[in-house]
């Protein structure tokens, strides 16, 4: 199965998304430009970290009319596995792809560290690996990463099962403790904290691999 | 044009004899651009007039070395193919004058030199100096430049997507008007791709790419070169504005770029800009360039030439390409956005000849420009010393107070609200992040990791410059050892005074000896620097700064890192007490921070014995032996034993301390050469330490929770390890109030 890793003018995390796949996840992955309105034959979709177009204006806001994110939406529209990180998160936001909003971090300041989040469910393709309640350690790196939206939308993330992870000592304000969601149709997952940066022992932690493999063992089933 | 008066002469900081100098090397008065280029090419910031005498006394080779100094960075070779560019630089002035964008530019400055010679930038670490927090008078200032250049450094590296992985924060009442920022920068790249900026091929075209030009920035260069007096802060037009976004697309495309063949020659244009690109270039290759600045992209309507040769803009290059292969250059900016033109052409003369719409506005040979700037033998005395030989009588009442102090003090305390705004990990190769003796980061393409310090301490070098810079030296190297890592290189930035002071340049010749001595004894080569002299406001100079970055090389695995892990493991004092005297007791955090006083000279170094404490402590960690290390230095034995036990594990130590030292003396002298090691198999680093003919002493053990330090059966200090943890964590944000 074939990974996808979109590049954006100002993506920096797209470097790791592709080495923890190729590498510690042991499956091919391949860069995309932005400016390809084509997918290719890729079976999953990455959007990584960094700053999109610099992040001018707000993060995220300028990526969503780019020519990729117009193939994203078809591909994620035709049930295609969609992964959403730090800024990717972002990008999905405000793309609509995913609900809500991500506003600037409570303490206004940019936070590094490594923190310790909730599984909240396991019925995803990006956490089918784990179990529900099981504590992963991945890092955050984030200025602009408190998940905020109405009551409505908090609610039905949580009747709908969508709440994927949650932070357990929230570093940055998100409404109910929020560090991942799913889209209802649950194959467009946007998350703050790395995956990638933790998926090998020399990282501090390989924790975020269960992302990779949930995604892989999915679409192994297809 | 106008005419050169003396006024204009010295309004551009040249003197009548540096004048002299222009009209005898172009046989003629120069044009008013003409006045401008020499300016800023004689200024001290790019010619090192006062330094250049004394540098060539450092250590520029060895066996790791590729390229030593006069190249954008140095470079060594880290085995398997692979190479690591690294170098530091100081942007000091523009950081007191608008710290946000001061300190962000400085950052994009040093990140272009790394990628300019063709190396994917991997880590910075920042060296920081500031006036004290709390200070009545000054505090809120000092305040707000430390969260400005903070947030600066943050902005420009965590956008740009490169790791700020450590570093150190000092503070001091004589930074208060002129705070120290200096960047170290490093960069891998293959050993068989390094660019170099050596224009080369007459008729090769050279490309202009990269931003726009403004006015921003001019007479950068020159600023750095001058004291504060009250007028500066109105200087703030002179601070460059950065844009992290384009300078991750100009590296990419820069690197993309290099993959075609294409690339001669490439020069990134830092302070003078377009000025000092072109004829350093053209100086290194022995060749001439020729631009017409009708072709330059600029950013503002009707910018003179003498503007737009000495605008300092940020994220622009200067290439040289091969001639019928500029287009596959341009093909790659244009992919990535960027501005990509011919601008000239490499000539055969050797003159720097600066055109505007075809019209010739400056001539100048580029030799002249680059390397017969003027020298100066400057004079000097006995360093400045500020500070007595004899300190007080004191004696304390209570150590577990002065612990408490040290631990709570802006040196010792935990720097985590800083590093924290750091993005440390992303690329993935962060192995040991800020916080520890040194950095780690895995090269992913080989089996090898590099490990980076950083230090200085202007304090020890106010009392000794000699003593203070070779005391930098060996507890860099120490660092890196402790981490496991052999150092093989160093990159320094020497942060002084006004050399047009004798006592001022005396401290300047003696912290260079002194480096240039530990350089050698250690084997870390200087592959390149920076200097910044003129730290001075309203007369009132800086304590002497030289700062070290030393880079050591260690087999990529799991780090070994400051803190305890588990109970029950042997604690051994690497090293042995070391030895202290009331003299040398002045200069401790102990003096400044309790006893407020500063006094007699730094800690006695025996380099002999510290290079075989070093590699003691390299064998112990290739081995395995050891669980925790943790060099002993600001704060002395006490604060070292503390900051090992403010591990995740919450692990203290209880030690019995059998010396014969003066109570305050055994806690907190601040001698070099000692690693506090925490082991399972204490025989085997005994071992290993009598083997290398230093001193192991087993000073007890690790345990739950506890400290408890004792000396000869009688306790001097027993507490908690988590309200002295708190302490030392939240300090900072107190000390901030934020």
């Amino acid at each position: 199965m074939r990974f996808g890793v979109v590049v954006f003018p100002g993506s920096n995390c797209d470097h790791d998304a592709w080495y923890a796949v190729s590498r510690n996840l042991g499956q091919p992955a391949e860069f995309i430009w932005h400016e390809s309105s084509n997918l290719g034959n890729v079976d999953a979709i990455i959007l990584p970290g960094g700053f999109s177009y610099g992040d001018y204006l707000r993060c995220g806001a300028i990526a969503k009319f780019s020519p990729v994110m117009a193939a994203v939406r078809r591909f994620a529209a035709d049930g295609g596995l969609v992964l959403g990180i730090c800024n990717g998160f972002q990008i999905l936001v405000e793309s609509g792809l995913l609900p809500g909003a991500l506003i600037r971090n409570r303490g206004l300041k940019f936070i590094c560290r490594q923190v310790e989040l909730e599984v909240v469910t396991a019925d995803s393709p990006f956490t089918s690996q784990a179990e529900r309640g099981q504590i992963l350690r991945m890092p955050i790196a984030h200025g602009e990463g408190c998940y905020y939206a109405d009551d409505r939308t908090l609610d039905e993330l949580a009747a709908e099962d969508r709440v994927v992870l949650r932070y357990r000592d929230n570093p940055n304000g998100s409404l109910r403790d929020i560090a991942g969601i799913l889209n209802r149709e649950r194959n467009v997952m946007g998350l703050m904290p790395h995956p990638e940066r933790a998926t090998e022992p020399l990282m501090g932690s390989s924790d975020g691999l269960v992302v990779f493999r949930s995604m892989a063992a999915a679409l192994a089933l297809r | 044009m106008s005419t050169i008066t003396p006024d204009l002469i010295s309004a551009h900081q040249l003197t009548e004899e540096e004048y002299q100098r222009i009209v005898a090397l172009l046989g003629r008065e120069p044009t008013y651009t003409e006045l401008g280029i020499f300016s800023v090419m004689w200024s001290e910031h790019c010619s090192y007039k006062s330094s250049r005498v004394h540098l060539k006394k450092l250590p520029t080779r060895g066996p790791y070395v590729i390229q030593g100094p006069g190249e954008n960075a140095g470079v060594i070779d880290i085995g398997g193919g692979w190479a690591l560019a690294f170098k530091i630089e100081s942007h000091n002035h523009p950081s007191f004058i608008e710290p946000f964008q001061g300190a962000a530019t400085g950052v994009g400055g040093i990140l272009r030199d790394i990628f300019t010679m063709g190396a994917r930038p991997v880590a910075v670490l920042d060296s920081l100096r500031f006036g004290p927090l709390e200070d009545p008078h000054t505090g809120a200032r000092n305040r707000r430049i430390l969260a400005g250049v903070v947030s600066g450094i943050a902005h420009y590296g965590n956008c740009f997507g490169v790791p700020t992985v450590g570093g150190e924060c000092v503070f001091e009442a004589g930074y208060s008007g002129n705070p120290l920022v200096n960047v170290l920068a490093l960069g891998v790249c293959r050993k068989d791709q390094i660019f170099y900026a050596r224009a080369a091929g007459v008729g090769n075209p050279v490309l202009y790419v990269g931003a726009k030009t403004g006015r921003d920035g001019i007479h950068g260069a020159s600023m750095a070169s001058a004291e504060f007096t009250e007028e500066s802060r109105q200087k703030r037009p002179n601070v460059q504005v950065g844009d992290p976004f384009l300078e991750k697309l100009l590296l990419e495309a820069c690197l993309e770029a290099m993959e075609t063949g294409a690339i001669v020659a490439i020069q990134d244009m830092g302070a003078a800009g377009l000025t000092c690109s072109t004829c350093e270039m053209g100086s290194r290759g022995g060749t001439g360039i020729e631009i017409d600045l009708e072709h330059v992209p600029q950013r503002e309507a009707g910018m003179t030439p003498y503007e737009i040769m000495l605008s300092e803009s940020q994220e622009r290059m200067l290439l040289v390409a091969a001639k019928g292969r500029e287009q596959e250059v341009v093909r790659v900016f244009r992919k990535w956005g960027l501005d990509a033109v011919t601008i000239g052409q490499v000539t055969a003369d050797g003159m720097l000849r600066v055109k505007d719409h075809g019209r010739v506005v400056a001539e100048i040979p580029n030799r002249a420009l680059a390397d017969e700037a003027p020298v100066y033998e400057r004079p000097y005395t006995r360093p400045l010393r500020k500070y007595p030989m004899e300190g007080p009588g004191f004696r304390s009442h209570d150590l577990e107070a002065d612990l408490k102090a040290l631990l709570a003090s802006g040196d010792v305390c935990s720097k985590r609200w800083i590093w924290e705004q750091y993005d440390y990990m992303v690329r993935t190769n962060t192995v040991e992040g800020p916080g520890g003796d040194a950095a780690i980061l895995r090269i992913k393409e080989t089996d090898i990791s590099v490990a980076v310090a950083l230090d200085g301490n202007g304090r020890y070098c106010a009392l000794s410059p000699r003593e203070g810079a070779r005391l930098a030296v060996a507890e860099c190297c120490r660092n890196v050892s402790t981490v496991g890592a052999l150092p093989v290189a160093a990159t320094n930035c020497l942060n002084f005074g006004n050399p047009e002071r004798p006592e001022i340049m005396g401290q300047l010749v003696e912290a260079i000896e002194g480096m240039g001595e530990a350089c050698r004894f250690f084997e870390t080569p200087i592959t390149g620097g920076n200097v910044s002299l003129y730290n001075e406001t309203l007369g009132e100079a800086i304590d002497p700064t030289p700062v070290i970055g030393v880079v050591g090389l260690v087999k990529t695995g799991p780090p070994l890192t400051v803190d305890f892990k588990r109970p029950g493991r042997a604690v051994i004092l690497l090293g042995g007490f070391g030895e202290c005297d009331a003299t040398r007791f002045g200069s401790t955090q102990y003096a400044k921070v309790v006893l407020q006083q500063i006094w007699g000279l730094p800690p006695a170094l025996d380099m002999e014995y510290e290079k075989r404490v070093q590699a003691a402590m390299r064998e112990i960690a290739a081995a395995g032996l050891a669980e925790s290390a943790h060099d002993v230095s600001d704060g002395g034995l006490a604060v070292a034993l503390a900051e090992s036990s403010f591990g995740p594990a919450g692990v203290g130590a209880a030690v019995e301390l059998d010396s014969g030292l003066r109570e305050e003396f055994l806690l907190f002298h601040e001698g070099p050469s000692r690693i506090v090691v925490s082991t399972e198999q204490p025989e085997a680093v005994e071992a290993v330490a009598r083997r290398h003919g230093v001193e192991a002493r087993r000073i007890g053990t690790t345990v739950e929770g506890r400290i408890r330090i004792a000396q000869r059966g009688r306790v001097l200090i027993e507490c908690a390890v988590e309200p002295l943890r708190r302490l030392w964590d939240g300090a900072l944000e107190r000390m901030l109030g934020a």
